[in-house]
């Protein structure tokens, strides 16, 4: 009798297996599903789907339960709750992006910061249905760009981190399905084959040194509240640009980044408990990630169009440009390429629109900046 | 719950916001044309 009591005891963990941790067993194996069969965004999406999984046994020793303190949790404490993981993987990030062409025409940032238009106008609609903290964290799902999602909703402590993490890189990696269909909305046939010819411009190495110092300094001064993610952005671009330390960039753009994004991958899943994951507020928090996307392309787009009243003929703009100034990149700037591909196969936009996303990887930084800055 | 009055907070947020990152991106874009003029090779 002793003996069977015993054995129905490693059993007895069933007991406490709830529904809402199965759902999250499926959404762990979507994300691996996705990330495996789909390639989206694989490096995140499979830590992420199967720290899901792990998070949500019962009793899971991952993560601090009572007095046990778990792994997944230690780790929350030790690169999450003070934001270092994101910042580290900046440094990554910022090493790995080149300038050049940007530098060559600056203006094109400006349809980097007019891309940013969704996030404040997420932050105005989520406002309705969550407390302001809350709604501006969710509305940094529209900077496109996992790190700062994850640095603006740690600082303002919002209790949604996992499901504006998993909102911010699904639809990073549904940027291909998400924008053709405002853009087209917004631009006639005719706007859309509008050919840009490129003119290689002459950047000097000193200007690309001093733009990441630069950079840092104006954004610091206007929303000192994002001088860490600039800082650290910035950084990383001046160990690629420096020329002397080819060495620490090729690191930070390799095995910094990678190491950072498996730890990051599994400690926002530790935030994907069923408890704090399943329910209403998710599926809301995931369709104002995504009119946060669509208002971003749309502000891109109608800024564009909006610069074409002023050009004469012959120097109009393509519109769809505009779009590429969310930040998810390359894949942005890929699909107006595109776009511009179908509608004349002549019509190659490829320089402008990477350059343009480039530039909204650093707007949508300051975006993120100028919300904290304004939440304070 | 619906909180029908959050607009008069985040209205002037958003507004103040875009405002906000259109100029701080329109001083990057002047002190970059500055530099590249500054650093131009002659």
């Amino acid at each position: 009798m002793n003996f069977l009591n015993t054995f129905a005891s490693l059993f007895s963990n069933f007991g406490n297996l709830t529904w809402q941790m199965v759902v999250m067993w499926g959404i762990g194996a979507l994300l691996i599903y996705l990330a495996i069969a789909k390639k989206m965004e694989p490096s995140l999406l499979l830590p992420m789907g199967f720290g899901a999984i792990l998070v949500n046994l019962p009793l899971s020793g991952a993560i601090t339960q009572g007095d046990t303190v778990g792994p997944i949790s230690a780790l929350f404490e030790a690169g999450m709750s003070n934001e270092l993981f994101p910042l580290l993987l900046f440094i990554g990030i910022g090493a790995m992006i080149d300038f050049g062409p940007l530098l060559e025409k600056p203006w094109l940032m400006l349809f980097g910061a007019a891309a940013q238009f969704g996030i404040f106008f997420t932050l105005f609609l989520a406002g309705f249905f969550f407390d302001l903290k809350d709604a501006a964290s969710i509305a940094v799902i529209g900077a496109a760009d996992g790190p700062t999602a994850i640095f603006v909703a740690n600082t303002l402590n919002s209790q949604y981190l996992g499901a504006i993490m998993v909102a911010a890189y699904s639809y990073m990696a549904l940027v291909p399905i998400v924008q053709p269909p405002v853009i087209k909305l917004l631009t006639t046939q005719k706007e859309r084959r509008i050919r840009m010819p490129y003119e290689k411009g002459n950047v000097s190495q000193l200007t690309k040194i001093l733009f990441p110092i630069a950079v840092t300094i104006i954004a610091g001064m206007v929303a000192p509240a994002s001088v860490a993610l600039v800082g650290f952005l910035m950084f990383g671009n001046l160990l690629r640009e420096c020329g002397v330390l080819n060495a620490l960039s090729e690191t930070a753009q390799n095995v910094l980044a990678n190491l950072i994004t498996i730890v990051l991958g599994l400690t926002v899943a530790g935030q994907m408990t069923a408890d704090k994951f399943v329910r209403p507020d998710t599926l809301l928090i995931l369709a104002l990630g995504l009119v946060a996307f669509v208002f971003d392309t749309a502000g891109g787009v109608l800024f564009a169009k909006l610069l074409n009243l002023f050009l004469p003929e012959g120097k109009k703009l393509n519109p769809m440009i505009g779009a590429a100034g969310i930040s998810a990149f390359p894949m942005s700037g890929r699909v107006v390429n595109k776009m511009g591909l179908e509608e004349d196969n002549q019509n190659f936009l490829l320089m402008y629109s990477i350059s343009v996303n480039v530039s909204g990887q650093i707007a949508s930084v300051i975006a993120g900046g100028l919300i904290l800055t304004l939440m304070a | 719950m619906l909180h029908l009055s959050s607009w008069m907070t985040t209205l002037p947020m958003m507004l103040i916001g875009m405002v906000g990152i259109i100029l701080v991106i329109g001083v990057i874009v002047l002190a970059v044309m500055l530099l590249n003029q500054v650093t131009r090779r002659k």
